[in-house]
């Protein structure tokens, strides 16, 4: 297939198709991530996690709205006020519905499977009948939907290089704060051994809380970045439900390393069978090539050995 | 959801003389009070169609994936069912609507459609959207002898004498468009790409054989799952094969993906190199993709919104007085619109409400009002339409640029194009 291009072309094609398959790998972190940190630390089946993705995404649309007609001016900067407030606004709903309903179903994980599945459908229709059941535009600023000419073939999106450096940073800020911080000491502590943790005065339902919260949180940044590259309707997050929970469990549900791993493998194979093969057929294979791996290691990529 | 009061059945064991007197001395009264034909003449099957009204089932989806495309159908219905009633009713009878969800959910569809089927004996149903709707309804509407007036372009490859076809389907929207970019445009490659099931399937499989006839070619063809949100391998893959056009029947909320990755990955569709024309994108789902991020793609449909005669005109600011003026109407919402006002033209050619009457006299059935223009029912169920090109603008709106300057026979079972 490649006899009919010049060297050139071929070069610039494969630095233009690694840097997709970087890019995605950058899109499975940023998805996965939250949920690696409820599922991984809490052992918490979130099935809301698409949804709570939609609400940051919706923040999103809704700030932009609100700079257009209120100050013009400022528009080129909205995205990172919407970040954050989506951030705070999933952060917030996240300590809400962990506080009504998670905490009364810990150590039940199908439980937490079905209560969540029903939020994740309440939160659809409250989606439907608030914004209408139609997609929403959000329109961007226009620095951020160009890209940079490399060469006259190598065209870097600059929305793609912003989603990588987001996500590099949010992986960054999560380490940190997991393995580098006092907070983070305490939720390992919990999760390796929740008596011995109790004992010694953690006050472990506020670090389940604010575990579960900030799991939202990064989704509900997660979804605001994503209204760049795909839809905000009030079903948009099923289509990031399955990559996701594919990529954390994949990993190993316990590992943030494994996490991102597990992205990069996911994302790799993924991006080069698409260029090789076609769409479906590359998703068919690279389910495929999960499936297989997980027969032989049901712990995932990573595991952790834990006393439960 | 409107439902009728509940109408007590006749006591037969109450029968006596004095009540059936009674009841003959009111029959002339009845007569002097309704001047329409009696309901036992225009129903003789049992449907719910009394002297003053007649019910009518909408079958869409209103929850679930599919709610995005579908509500702007159920609005086009409604606003038709209402302006019907305004004039008049269909047989002096005001049309009553009975409201069903789909849940983008096949076999709720077909569940959904027997129930108005059987239980409330509706005269039509307006509905269904997926090709895979309509197919889970058919045999319900076969069985139970029903009426379906569907509005989404869609395969073809299908007739059915229960059903009314509204939409275009596939070589209407297909053959014009790649003969006038074959012409007008001087495209000699073509770059398929499509979600993967069934409509886009078979609509490429009648492009390419189209453009083979042509003499022309098509470097590449691929499918997506839908719901797919990552087309950067593809957007390269079409850099490298640099084709003239790109044919996307990508649908959904995929689309929005496809549109803002090709953008960013600096595709600009204005400066038509490639040209893109797709046969999914209406205004509706413009408005999820953004204007900016669609500028410049053309449209293969038979209506946009900004068509300029006196009757769409007329349909543009009802639908917006009716719905909100922000509200955009894509080539499926006019098409389900039609759906209502065909049923009528036909039930009053029978001069019944009667399935069989009803499917006889609907070939020929011509509308002059429609806001796409002049639409007549073939023999096969489907419409003779015209074929419209129009170029996306920044508002979200399409300019016309083309259109056929005859109706296009619709041929739903395209001989050499299988």
């Amino acid at each position: 297939m490649f006899a009919d291009y010049s060297m050139p072309e071929l070069m610039s094609i494969f630095a233009m198709q690694g840097f997709a398959g970087l890019s995605l790998f950058s899109i499975f972190v940023l998805m996965a991530l939250g949920l690696a940190i409820i599922f991984g630390q809490m052992g918490v089946i979130n099935m809301a996690h698409g949804e709570f993705m939609i609400l940051g995404a919706y923040t999103t649309y809704l700030t932009a709205q609100v700079f257009e007609s209120v100050m013009p001016g400022l528009y080129g900067g909205y995205f990172f006020v919407a970040m954050i407030l989506a951030f705070v606004v999933t952060f917030a709903l996240g300590a809400l519905v962990e506080w009504l309903m998670i905490r009364h179903l810990y150590h039940r994980p199908l439980d937490t499977l079905l209560a969540t599945w029903g939020l994740s459908l309440i939160l659809q229709q409250t989606y439907r009948s608030v914004f209408g059941a139609r997609e929403v535009g959000v329109s961007l600023p226009d620095w951020m939907m160009g890209s940079i000419a490399v060469t006259d073939l190598v065209e870097i999106p600059i929305n793609g290089l912003f989603v990588m450096v987001l996500s590099l940073l949010i992986a960054f800020a999560v380490y940190l704060l997991m393995f580098r911080s006092g907070w983070g000491r305490q939720v390992r502590a919990v999760v390796q051994n929740r008596p011995m943790a109790e004992a010694v005065g953690i006050d472990s339902g506020r670090v389940d809380r604010v575990t579960f919260a900030l799991g939202c949180g990064i989704a509900g940044v997660a979804g605001s970045a994503f209204t760049m590259i795909g839809s905000t309707g009030p079903t948009s997050g099923q289509l990031y439900i399955v990559d996701t929970f594919l990529v954390v469990v994949f990993g190993g549900a316990q590992s943030l390393l494994g996490t991102i791993a597990s992205a990069f493998t996911i994302s790799q194979a993924q991006s080069t069978m698409e260029f090789f093969l076609s769409g479906s057929m590359a998703k068919v294979l690279t389910l495929l090539f999960v499936v297989g791996i997980l027969m032989l290691r049901p712990q995932g990529l990573f595991a952790l050995k834990v006393r439960r | 959801m409107k439902l009728s009061k509940p109408q007590t059945p006749p006591r037969r064991s109450s029968w006596t003389r004095r009540h059936l007197l009674g009841g003959l001395m009111a029959l002339p009264a009845l007569f002097a009070l309704s001047s329409n034909a009696l309901a036992s003449e225009v129903n003789t099957t049992g449907l719910a169609v009394t002297d003053d009204t007649v019910k009518v089932g909408i079958l869409h989806s209103i929850t679930g994936t599919m709610a995005i495309s579908e509500t702007g159908s159920v609005q086009a219905e409604k606003l038709a069912i209402e302006q019907i009633n305004a004039s008049g009713g269909v047989l002096g009878r005001q049309i009553e609507y009975i409201q069903e969800d789909g849940a983008s959910d096949w076999p709720t569809f077909a569940e959904k459609s027997r129930k108005l089927l059987v239980n409330d004996k509706v005269a039509a149903v307006f509905g269904c959207w997926t090709s895979a709707s309509r197919k889970a309804v058919l045999p319900v509407f076969e069985q139970y002898n029903g009426m379906l007036y569907y509005p989404t372009f869609y395969e073809g490859l299908e007739q059915s004498p229960n059903v009314i076809y509204t939409g275009q389907e596939a070589t209407q929207q297909i053959l014009a468009s790649i003969d006038w970019l074959a012409k007008e445009k001087g495209a000699k490659t073509f770059y398929l790409l499509g979600s993967d099931y069934i409509w886009p399937r078979t609509s490429n499989k009648i492009a390419r054989k189209h453009i083979d006839k042509l003499g022309l070619k098509v470097v590449g063809e691929e499918y997506y799952p839908l719901g797919h949100t990552q087309f950067n391998s593809v957007i390269n893959k079409i850099k490298l094969k640099k084709p003239d056009v790109i044919f996307a029947s990508v649908v959904g909320g995929s689309n929005v993906a496809f549109y803002k990755q090709m953008k960013a990955a600096g595709v600009d569709l204005t400066k038509e190199k490639p040209l893109l024309m797709t046969i999914s994108v209406t205004e509706d789902e413009i408005l999820g993709i953004g204007g900016e991020n669609v500028e410049g793609a053309y449209a293969s449909m038979k209506y946009f919104q900004s068509l300029t005669n006196s009757n769409n005109e007329a349909f543009v600011k009802a639908f917006k007085e009716r719905w909100g003026d922000d509200i955009v109407i894509g080539d499926v919402t006019q098409a389900a619109y039609l759906g209502p006002w065909l049923w009528k033209a036909a039930v009053e050619k029978a001069g019944s409400f009667d399935i069989e009457k009803v499917q006889a006299a609907s070939p020929g059935i011509e509308l002059t009002t429609a806001p796409e223009g002049y639409v007549r029912i073939h023999e096969n169920h489907h419409l003779w339409s015209k074929a419209r090109i129009g170029q996306a603008q920044t508002d979200g709106q399409y300019k016309v640029i083309y259109e056929t300057e005859e109706l296009m026979e619709p041929d739903p079972f395209p001989e050499g194009y299988q």
